[in-house]
């Protein structure tokens, strides 16, 4: 009898047991901020030294150095690229998530829509020091406009030619191309015995999209329709496309094996002098990584059609960076602000950008001596004069995705021999566009 | 003898002695003894709902639903669109549709191949196995190692060896043996469906082998005894008795092989990332994108259902087919 107790009770306890904790997990997802636990915050960071553990030595100073001047300990996970945009996502839809955390700037857009951040009206901004200290092409890329921003920039990069001098010496080859042209006819020289001319990343879903996002709008194409319904087939955006799978498919200045890159492999290839040029963001960090000092490299803006970069069809980059966000759900409200201007202060942007190798997006750390190096002068310039924000529509990560994955596609059947013909480009395009999601 | 000699005569004897007393205590007695089997299960009926059943139903009614990223946040708000997302699913007119049917039909042919050579091999390996020899011992650790790494390890480690330009694959096939005249690509474009497949096996075949052979220790040995006395040679062994007496426990091999295969998202996913090529689309890997990477889960949702009804439909027709198979020889 006592023993059938003792074991029923037990069955009871533990069946109890169970549905207590699978029903604990859960908070509500709705609501805003509080400041229920003031002496603590999560921050997610992105990616963006050479590895994880480097940014985590990087910034753990940074906020000791916070810690003592708050007293807010913050607790740092550095998120890899790969997965930061799903665990963003899953945070969303359970409400337990980080207080502060970085978004790649194409993001912010797709992630105003879900309501999950913290809104930055004139109140929030005035918290961190205003809207005014920041660069006007950063704030650009900061959710859709007429909203009030979902995020603020944080570190600014642009995109521009970096060349392999000793490579360039040996071909023979004086300068860097200024437009696509030259590109071509200095490729055919450098594209030989083993060597190519120019680095991809062919199956890395965002760099497809920063590169045809640039050569669309040098062909007068916007992969979105003033209202925002994607037109990814117009002759401009198939142009596009097909003007840089050509350089693979036609031109032949690429090396087939790029087609399956993903991991910065074009990156190496041009550290061991195995690829002439790459189109990259603030490459110096990495290239040092590899051994390459910094005098074996140059950097020259992203060539053009014709002419010199600037505005409309003389657009050379996109505005790349990374902006910081407060999650809506934050139980520190008030530490994720303080948290938000401190990192955007000018001190830690100066020491920030300059470890990274960006550009502050902060006006009064931007004229510090140490962003005067002829890389960052490219870099500065192409973000200040001939770079545009990529759409900032809700749907813009799944354009990411459809289309990024479209030129993977014509890049894999290129690298395999096969033809890339408008048609076919077309047809590769319109299957993408008819996987956005119908508004 | 014995054991059947004790209850015989020992259960009358307590009914004999203490009618009245027994029917006091009896009756809560037989209420306790039924309910406590029910009691003991129920932890583990709760912990089953709560953690299988629950997200099947709550997977379900997220498939009516229009859940995309407006309503992330909020889920229970998304609106109710009734059947839409399954139209939108099996419309193969339209490409979501077509690229669902396209990709089900890779998964259907890669899980008949997949399944097909693991059962091959395990078969082939643990039947060899069965002789003692020296170094028996040995081979079989060595053949269930791909079964204990873990996936992602081994997955990563093919990854590298299917590159094109530095991978080990193509630096024995091109670079040594000149078998093929360019390098050729593993990880994308028609290829990859292979590259898929061989990692699969890889993967899958030890787990046939384990089962086969602990299938094996339970035919006698007098079959074959018996067998060779009338003259049949070792594929005729392999034919009449091995074959046969495993007959059971194949049955049973292949439907786990076959759910595991068709349902595996774990090697196309750390093989090819986030967009797999077109020829190794598998199913799981087809939902994932047009869940995550399009943030449509609603539809999502829809083709997991449709998933889970097709694979339910595949496990039912197994069960009748093989069970009547069973109650046949039974009889």
């Amino acid at each position: 009898m006592r023993r059938y107790r003792a074991v029923a009770s037990g069955a009871v306890a533990v069946s109890l047991l169970a549905t207590a904790t699978a029903c604990g997990g859960g908070s509500s997802a709705g609501g805003g901020g509080s400041n229920e636990s003031p002496k603590t915050l999560t921050y997610w960071a992105s990616n963006q030294g050479p590895n994880i553990e480097a940014d985590k030595k990087i910034l753990e100073p940074e906020l000791k150095k916070f810690e003592q001047r708050t007293g807010i300990k913050v607790k740092l996970e550095v998120v890899p690229w790969s997965d930061l945009l799903t665990r963003i996502m899953t945070a969303t839809t359970s409400g337990q998530g980080p207080d502060v955390l970085n978004i790649g700037n194409t993001w912010s857009a797709s992630l105003q829509s879900t309501g999950a951040l913290l809104p930055w009206d004139e109140k929030n901004f005035s918290k961190i020091g205003g809207k005014e200290r920041f660069v006007e092409a950063a704030l650009g890329s900061t959710g859709a406009a007429g909203s009030d921003p979902a995020a603020v920039p944080l570190y600014s990069m642009s995109y521009a030619l970096y060349y392999n001098k000793k490579m360039f010496a040996d071909a023979g080859i004086e300068k860097p191309p200024a437009t696509w042209d030259e590109m071509v006819a200095s490729g055919k020289k450098l594209s030989k015995d083993g060597k190519w001319a120019l680095g991809a990343e062919g199956a890395n879903l965002s760099n497809n999209i920063h590169q045809v996002f640039v050569l669309g709008k040098q062909h007068g194409a916007d992969f979105f329709d003033a209202e925002g319904k994607p037109d990814f087939t117009s002759d401009g955006a198939v142009a596009a496309v097909k003007q840089y799978v050509d350089f693979m498919a036609k031109d032949k200045i690429i090396a087939p094996g790029n087609a399956e890159y993903a991991q910065n492999q074009s990156l190496s290839d041009f550290a061991k002098d195995k690829t002439a040029m790459v189109l990259w963001q603030a490459a110096a960090s990495t290239f040092k990584s590899q051994g390459m000092s910094d005098d074996e490299w140059g950097v020259a803006p992203v060539p053009v059609q014709a002419g010199a970069p600037g505005q409309g069809k003389n657009v050379n980059s996109m505005v790349a960076g990374i902006n910081m966000a407060v999650f809506k759900n934050t139980k520190n409200l008030d530490g994720a602000l303080e948290f938000v201007k401190f990192m955007t202060s000018d001190e830690e942007q100066k020491l920030l950008c300059n470890t990274y190798g960006s550009i502050p997006p902060v006006k009064a750390a931007q004229s510090d001596p140490a962003f005067d190096r002829p890389e960052l002068k490219v870099l500065r310039d192409t973000l200040a004069t001939s770079a545009e924000a990529l759409p900032q529509v809700p749907s813009e990560s799944q354009f990411e995705t459809v289309v990024g994955t479209a030129v993977k596609n014509l890049f894999a059947s290129a690298a395999n021999g096969g033809e890339v013909t408008t048609e076919s480009v077309k047809a590769e395009l319109a299957k993408a566009q008819q996987q956005m999601p119908q508004q | 003898m014995n054991t059947t000699a004790v209850p015989a005569t020992g259960e009358p004897a307590v009914r004999k002695n203490s009618p009245g007393a027994a029917r006091g205590t009896r009756r809560p007695g037989r209420a306790r003894r039924t309910a406590l089997p029910y009691l003991l299960l129920l932890p583990a009926l709760l912990l089953e709902i709560l953690i299988h059943l629950l997200p099947i139903v709550i997977g379900v009614a997220m498939s009516f639903k229009e859940l995309t990223q407006f309503y992330l946040r909020d889920w229970g708000a998304a609106p109710w669109r009734g059947l839409d997302n399954f139209r939108f699913a099996v419309d193969f007119d339209t490409p979501a549709g077509e690229s669902l049917l396209k990709s089900f039909t890779t998964t259907c042919l890669f899980t008949v191949l997949s399944v097909g050579l693991c059962w091959l091999l395990g078969t082939a390996a643990a039947v060899f196995m069965q002789e003692t020899f020296k170094g028996r011992g040995f081979l079989r650790a060595l053949f269930l190692v791909p079964y204990a790494l873990p996936v992602y390890a081994a997955v990563i480690t093919w990854s590298f060896m299917f590159q094109r330009d530095n991978g080990l694959i193509n630096h024995v096939l091109h670079d040594q043996l000149g078998l093929t005249d360019s390098p050729s690509f593993w990880l994308i474009g028609d290829n990859s469906f292979w590259a898929l497949l061989i990692v699969s096996v890889w993967k899958g075949w030890p787990f046939a082998f384990l089962i086969i052979m602990a299938g094996l220790q339970n035919i006698p040995k007098e079959l074959y005894e018996a067998g060779a006395l009338d003259g049949a040679g070792m594929w005729q062994q392999i034919r009449k008795i091995t074959l046969p007496s495993l007959r059971s426990v194949n049955q049973v091999l292949v439907l786990v092989l076959f759910l595991w295969t068709f349902n595996d998202f774990n090697t196309p996913f750390v093989l090819f990332g986030k967009s797999a090529p077109e020829a190794a689309d598998l199913i799981s890997i087809h939902i994932y994108q047009s869940s995550f990477a399009t943030w449509n889960f609603g539809a999502g949702a829809a083709m997991s259902v449709l998933l889970l009804l097709f694979l339910l439909l595949v496990t039912g027709v197994h069960l009748f087919f093989t069970s009547r198979g069973r109650k046949a020889t039974d009889a």
